[in-house]
């Protein structure tokens, strides 16, 4: 799942994939604003097909936030 | 100048939504043609813009309720993969006096003119984000902007479509979609049918134009403002009454 959603991440919020770690912060180290997050969210919902909702958006600062909840969902 | 485009219309079976579903189609857009109650009008849309070599479907669906609003976007999602335009014309009025006017007389107008409008910008947001392309038009009126006697609730829901239009238009710029409104004056559809000849006349004096717009005055706006000619105008309001907002 990891290299999966790194390869998400890095598409979406055209960062270089090997940029990204599970302690980046979307915002702040991978630059993302507020519509590319819910983009991001969006991908990640389509490719596990899953359905995030809105409130839950708010508590994924960083991956490890993202991986976390993912596994949560079930998601290996 | 919309060949290969996907467009949906809301209440595209009579008045202004026809006119601007013909025009969408003359203009080689594929126009998916929605409407809740007038089936056989409906058809009848799709039939004229088939015989003139257009392309149209029909999509039965109550865009004031959230849920048919969904499926409606999950068929268009299946069948047409795209949406790149959305014009929200869906629309009724229960015209009454303030002091007459019933809590169901303002919820109807406001469920439907103003929620539906809602629930098909959310959708249709989320399918125009990822192409990274769209052109909305809501279909707003000079009576939200003006104001206008017997309608508090036809002019509250149309007043709020114009701050969704440039709320939208903000949000979503930085993705290339457009959303813009169109703010018609009186058009002669069924909608305005019924008034009274002596109301006709009294309106038409402050209309400097002399005379009442067509379905047609307001498809050519929309065909051009759904159009890339228009690609840098958003969230606008475009009058298209005739003067009489001047």
């Amino acid at each position: 799942m990891l290299e999966k959603v790194i390869e998400i991440i890095a598409k979406q919020l055209t960062v270089d994939a090997g940029t990204i770690t599970e302690n980046s912060s979307f915002k702040e180290d991978l630059g993302a604003d507020s519509l590319e997050l819910f983009e991001l969210i969006m991908a990640v919902e389509e490719e596990f097909d899953l359905e995030v909702p809105s409130e839950d958006l708010n508590t994924m600062e960083t991956v490890s936030d993202l991986l976390t909840y993912l596994k949560n969902k079930g998601v290996e | 100048m919309l060949e290969g485009k996907i467009a949906l219309v809301t209440g595209g079976s009579r008045g202004i939504g026809k006119a601007i579903a013909l025009a969408l189609a003359e203009n080689g857009a594929t126009v998916i043609v929605n409407y809740c109650g007038s089936e056989e009008a409906a058809k009848q849309t799709v039939n004229e813009i088939v015989t003139k070599g257009g392309t149209a479907f029909l999509l039965k669906g109550d865009v004031s309720d959230s849920a048919e609003v969904d499926k409606m976007f999950i068929y268009i999602a299946e069948n047409f993969k795209r949406l790149d335009i959305l014009i929200n014309n869906a629309g009724i009025t229960r015209d009454n006096l303030i002091l007459k006017m019933s809590d169901k007389e303002f919820d109807q107008v406001i469920d439907l003119n103003l929620r539906g409008v809602f629930y098909c910008l959310r959708q249709a947001s989320r399918m125009m984000l990822k192409q990274r392309y769209g052109k909305i038009v809501n279909i707003s009126s000079i009576s939200g902007i003006h104001g206008n006697p017997g309608q508090v609730n036809y002019s509250a829901a149309k007043a709020g479509v114009i701050g969704m239009t440039k709320t939208l238009a903000k949000e979503l710029a930085s993705r290339n979609i457009n959303v813009n409104a169109i703010a018609p004056g009186y058009i002669n559809t069924d909608m305005t049918a019924n008034l009274k000849e002596e109301f006709k006349s009294k309106v038409l004096e402050a209309v400097p134009l002399r005379r009442f717009g067509e379905g047609s005055d307001i498809a050519e706006a929309a065909v051009f403002l759904a159009s890339d000619k228009a690609s840098y105008i958003t969230g606008q309001v475009l009058s298209v009454d005739g003067g009489m907002g001047i």
